[in-house]
């Protein structure tokens, strides 16, 4: 029982980080028709904003021991932490809440990266052929990607949460289930961060004037254009947040998964998996898919379930997509017509 | 069902067969006139002239055909464990196995359209590397890849030749393919020119022409009482059978097979050729492999150390920055310089290496006849 | 049906005129050579070695330290420099020449980590740059491959970082040569002190990757614990480059097991290892013992990846640069005052496949491949860091002391990572070649076609 609810809970927090990392693909997708194979490199990007403000905060100040040799003879390079020395105790709070409030860091900069890619390069291409699409957005990413990987070197870069979540939560106590179900405190945050981040967006689109417009103008641009909107300008915002959620996402990866300058390329293929089994155009399905795809991948790896079919947790997230996408056409909620042909 | 080809045509081929086997003296100025490199053009031609049947003309965009270069490398490593060194049941095995699971696959697949086809082919090929990367290892040897050993049986050789100390190398009726050097290479490039040829009967063909009406409009297509399946099924499978034949001559010229052929980025990589070369061109994939090929293996070989000497006429005080500037680009960063190649071919040359290729011939004729596509076969990049 | 004759390099078959006209010369060639032609030898005033290491890809940090030790190598054997562990090493045939009098130059290749790009690379290094020999790479599966391929175009290729046992076990190559230890060794040298750290009453739970690294290591695992007194709980395959091991964590908290074994390398065991700790397994008591974690092979770079969770960890190494040897004192020196940094265990092992390799030329008297081959088989060394050693001729498998290793509490910087326990003697760690199965194949000199 215990197990059970211990891979249920897994399942939601994994379909919780698919469904938030997918989400900014599939308003990139969905809205503007573009396929953008750079959206993992935004992700990245996410990370790597909370890579540099640690960095920053733990800058070192660097004198010379010449008391103290190195092995080869040199004399020995002594570090101090500037920021900590600067603000003290506080110094020390804000190193230790680094992941957290780098989200204040990585949105403006996500928000501006995003605007210059749109501006820049992907508006170029809303009309040109997904084909091309394909071939910039990638080229993209390489060239992010190296870049990272010039200034960052190619090892894992290790974050650390803030020390009072990096332990567990004793998910079992709360429920009155005895102390069998504890769960790492950072994942469960990360778990209702995703929930919080979807809501917000589908309050975006659903409830204000600016996503009806959005969405006005991903059924039919032309006549949204007709009416006087400028429906360009809002397209550009849509990138904007695609790129701010996905770096968000990345930022608060970071105590899970110790981000390297390819860890993009490593979730590209599962965001695009979670966005099509949910459905073209679908927000909601994107979502419903993550945590499809998150629970039965939890269950497909649990050891009873490995016994019966060997290797199954190697395949189950394909499976399923093949499943679904032969049973419902437009995977779980796609809209028809949408990148169909 | 094969059309006549034209004046032209004839002219394309010919052109192409000569750039193909005079490669080993064409390309010694820019150091890739090698046989590995000679051969991996090729193979990778081939795959992406297969690819460009389904993709170029149908406008059906797989994400999965490395799983069917995959299944024909095995295919045929186990044809050189378990028969003979000779290529032909090789590629004859490769050919067939490749055939089977693009029949199966495409069946499946081609039920959907658009990017759910994408992500149902995508969804195969990563299932077979997941599994032939571990489950499956008994088959495939897993991580380390299938290769031949001294305890295979070669039972068609063992019955004519007394085996020599150590592996043997694969041949064709006596001439060796493997093993390096050249004899390698203008097998491979036959086996180009060959599946150059049959490709282009089949853009000429009225078969052709049917897959391209389906790519401009399948609704209509369906509306006059036609039944598109069947061609979609022929295009998919004969892709399939190209990449089957690419995975044979990788085996063929280097007898082993990984998982990691069969990964999702060795599908995007032939997809990335077909694009850059040209989509639902004839020449454009070729160029494209060798361009991604050539960066891969020659780009990457250059190191401080090369660059120092290849600019050591200048001096040291000039040279150094220019080095390390440059040193961004190569060696270590040609990953960097492809992906700005990428981009910067996609941004100006909208239809890929060829487009430039058109622009430039129509300038020689003096704009007279630029607004036509100057190279045959070019058609609209599919979406 | 025609009858076919075999001779020792290929096929030739009597009835197709073809393929005799073009076999035949070779035949002759090799008659008239045969004494002393192998691939590449040099012809010129220089001699060629090719460095092939990940550039891109997980490894590629590696690679890089990997590239940055055959440099220094290739400087001490032209004699520039300070020498290094040439001073030290207990073959005296260098002179800081050169190797037989010709200077060493070296091409580059990027292995991608993946077969298929490191056995192109190579092959360009032989075919177009005419590399005398191959070294580098990070992986047992690109080790494998290269090696397979060098034995048959007949280049010696000296593997750098690579842990599994088939590399020389069923898979061992006449020109290939492993110095680095092995997943056996690992486990023997482990084994003992795990019991003696945390008891012989343990029950283990392995997560693997699913791959041959991961069953080797896995194995040798169990079979050294198990000879401990501990009993083996489960053991799950994870698929690799998983990311995210949560889903094969959760099973374990309640599985009744007191011990994590992460039998997970690089980028897997820096994600596998993080999240096991987060998920309290190093706070918790199971059976009334402490819950220990346990991975028996890590690198500096892995630790550095880890961060904090690596604290307390152990595991095994090929070795450290803090050793107390005279070996390892003049490589740190020479490595630390060229780069800045000390070298990690890959470029130690890389740097003494380099100068092992010109030895053996230098002792050989020729580049002729089989010559030095049998210069390098059975060859007992010391003073290149790792004590004495022995090239075993049986399976190329270099036989010497395997450290132990902790991840430090308090580590000084980023370079201090790891503290040694325990150094196990080579003798411990010696095995039977045989039952591993394998077999070396011919030394049969090839001329690159």
């Amino acid at each position: 029982m215990d197990a059970i609810i211990l891979q249920i809970l897994n399942g939601l927090d994994k379909g919780g980080a698919y469904a938030l990392i997918a989400l900014g693909l599939t308003l990139v997708f969905g809205t503007l028709g573009v396929v953008n194979f750079a959206h993992g490199a935004l992700f990245m990007l996410g990370a790597f904003c909370a890579v540099t403000f640690n960095k920053l905060l733990t800058l070192e100040k660097v004198t010379v021991d010449p008391t103290q040799m190195t092995a080869w003879g040199s004399p020995m390079e002594v570090k101090t932490p500037v920021v900590e020395a600067w603000l003290g105790e506080f110094g020390k709070v804000l190193v230790n809440y680094s992941v957290p409030v780098s989200i204040i860091v990585a949105i403006p900069v996500m928000l501006i990266l995003g605007i210059i890619m749109e501006r820049g390069l992907i508006r170029h291409f809303y009309k040109r052929p997904h084909a091309d699409q394909i071939l910039v957005t990638f080229g993209l990413a390489i060239v992010i990607q190296e870049i990272i990987k010039h200034f960052y070197g190619a090892n894992p870069i290790p974050q650390a949460a803030p020390a009072a979540f990096a332990g567990t939560a004793q998910v079992g106590m709360l429920l009155g289930l005895g102390d069998a179900i504890p769960y790492p405190w950072w994942r469960l945050i990360y778990l209702f961060f995703s929930l919080a981040i979807i809501g917000l967006v589908f309050a975006f689109l659903q409830f204000t004037t600016y996503g009806m417009v959005v969405r006005a103008g991903m059924r039919d641009r032309e006549t949204v254009g007709l009416l006087g909107i400028d429906i360009e300008r809002r397209f550009t915002v849509v990138f904007g947040i695609a790129a701010v959620v996905a770096g968000m996402a990345g930022v608060m990866y970071t105590p899970i998964l110790p981000p390297d300058y390819h860890m993009g390329m490593d979730f590209l293929v599962l965001s695009f998996v979670v966005v099509v089994v949910g459905g073209m155009g679908s927000l909601g399905g994107a979502v419903a898919a993550g945590f499809l795809l998150g629970i039965l991948q939890s269950f497909a790896s649990m050891n009873e379930i490995k016994s019966i079919i060997p290797g199954i947790d190697q395949i189950i997230i394909y499976l399923v997509a093949v499943v679904i996408l032969l049973t419902m056409p437009r995977g779980l909620m796609g809209r028809k017509g949408v990148m169909e042909d | 069902m094969f059309g006549n080809l034209s004046r032209n045509d004839w002219v394309l081929f010919l052109g192409f067969s000569a750039v193909v086997l005079l490669a080993p003296i064409l390309f010694q100025p820019i150091g890739a006139a090698y046989p590995a490199i000679l051969q991996k053009f090729c193979i990778f031609g081939l795959f992406a002239i297969g690819f460009n049947i389904l993709f170029g003309l149908t406008g059906y965009l797989s994400f999965g055909h490395a799983a069917f270069l995959g299944v024909g490398s095995y295919a045929a490593v186990w044809s050189f464990k378990l028969f003979t060194m000779n290529v032909i049941p090789a590629m004859i095995m490769s050919v067939a196995f490749a055939g089977i699971f693009a029949f199966v696959i495409g069946f499946v697949s081609l039920r959907r359209s658009g990017i759910y086809f994408s992500i149902l082919t995508l969804a195969f090929a990563q299932m077979s590397y997941n599994m032939a990367y571990s489950v499956l290892t008994p088959l495939t040897n897993g991580e380390t890849g299938l290769q031949l050993s001294l305890k295979d049986p070669r039972i068609i050789d063992a019955m004519f030749i007394t085996p020599g100390a150590g592996l043997p190398r694969s041949n064709i009726f006596g001439i060796e393919v493997s093993g390096g050097g050249m004899p390698g290479f203008y097998f491979t490039a036959v086996m180009l020119i060959i599946g150059f040829y049959l490709s282009m009967r089949i853009f000429r063909s009225p078969f052709g022409l049917m897959l391209k009406a389906i790519k401009s409009n399948q609704n209509r297509m369906r509306y006059t009482g036609f039944n598109t399946r069947p061609y979609l099924m022929a295009a998919f499978v004969i892709s399939g059978l190209y990449a089957g034949l690419a995975g044979s001559l990788m085996a063929s010229v280097d007898p082993l097979a990984g998982a990691e052929r069969m990964q999702w980025t060795a599908s995007g990589e032939v997809v990335l050729m077909t694009i850059l070369g040209g989509v639902g061109t004839l020449v454009g994939p070729v160029i494209g492999a060798a361009v991604i090929k050539y960066f891969e293996n020659i780009f990457s070989a250059f190191n401080e150390n090369a660059l120092n000497n290849i600019f050591s006429f200048i001096p040291d005080a000039v040279r150094e920055p220019i080095v390390k500037l440059l040193s961004l680009f190569v060696g270590e960063g040609w990953s960097l310089t492809l992906g700005l190649v990428f981009m910067a071919i996609v941004i100006f040359l909208p239809g890929g290496i060829m487009e430039g290729v058109r622009l430039l011939t129509s300038l020689f004729k003096k704009g007279g006849n630029g607004n036509k596509p100057a190279v045959s076969g070019h058609t609209q990049p599919a979406e | 049906m025609s009858k076919i004759i075999i001779n020792r390099r290929g096929l030739l078959k009597a009835g197709a005129v073809g393929g005799l006209a073009l076999s035949t010369p070779m035949h002759f060639i090799r008659g008239a050579y045969a004494a002393d032609q192998s691939c590449n030898m040099p012809t010129g005033a220089n001699v060629v070695f090719g460095f092939n290491v990940p550039q891109s890809g997980p490894y590629a940090d590696e690679g890089a330290d990997e590239l940055r030790a055959y440099q220094l190598a290739v400087k001490h054997l032209n004699g520039e420099g300070d020498g290094g562990a040439l001073k030290t090493f207990s073959s005296k045939a260098l002179k800081g020449n050169g190797v037989l009098g010709k200077k060493v130059t070296f091409v580059t290749g990027d292995t991608q980590t993946k077969s298929d790009a490191a056995r192109d690379a190579a092959k360009r290094m032989i075919e177009k740059e005419k590399a005398i020999m191959i070294t580098g790479g990070s992986s047992s599966g690109v080790a494998v491959a290269v090696q397979s391929l060098c034995q048959d175009m007949g280049i010696i290729y000296m593997c750098a970082l690579t842990h599994s046992n088939d590399t020389t076990g069923k898979d061992r190559k006449r020109y290939g040569f492993r110095h680095f230890f092995n997943a056996y060794m690992s486990g023997v040298a482990l084994g003992p002190v795990l019991a003696e750290a945390y008891g012989k009453d343990r029950k283990a739970y392995h997560l693997t990757a699913d791959y041959t690294w991961g069953w080797t290591q896995e194995e040798s695992m169990k079979k050294s614990t198990e000879a401990q007194g501990w009993t083996t709980v489960n053991a799950v395959r994870t698929p690799l480059g998983a990311g995210d091991f949560s889903q094969y964590l959760t099973p374990v908290l309640n599985s009744g097991a007191d011990v994590l074994i992460l039998n997970h390398y690089g980028k897997d065991m820096v994600n596998s290892l993080t999240q096991a700790v987060q998920f309290g397994m190093r706070q918790k008591q199971v059976n009334g013992k402490n819950f220990e974690i346990v991975v028996p092979l890590f690198s500096e770079l892995m630790a550095q990846g880890a961060g904090d969770a690596i604290k307390g960890i152990y595991g095994t190494a090929n070795w450290d640069w803090k050793l107390d040897n005279a070996g390892t004192k003049a490589f740190v020196q020479s490595f630390g005052k060229e780069f800045g940094a000390p070298p990690s265990q890959a470029a130690q092992t890389a740097y003494a496949q380099a100068i092992l390799y010109a030895d053996a030329c230098e002792r050989a008297g020729t580049f002729f491949a089989p010559a030095v081959i049998k210069a390098l088989e059975g060859f007992e060394f010391d003073g290149l860091g790792n004590g004495k050693t022995v090239y075993r001729a049986e399976d190329h498998q270099c036989f010497k002391d395997v450290l132990v290793v902790q991840g430090k509490e308090k580590p000084k910087d980023k370079y201090d990572l790891l503290e040694v326990k325990k150094i196990v003697p080579a003798k411990d760690v010696t095995y039977d070649s045989k039952p591993w199965g394998g077999d070396l194949g011919p030394y049969d000199a090839k001329t690159c076609g």
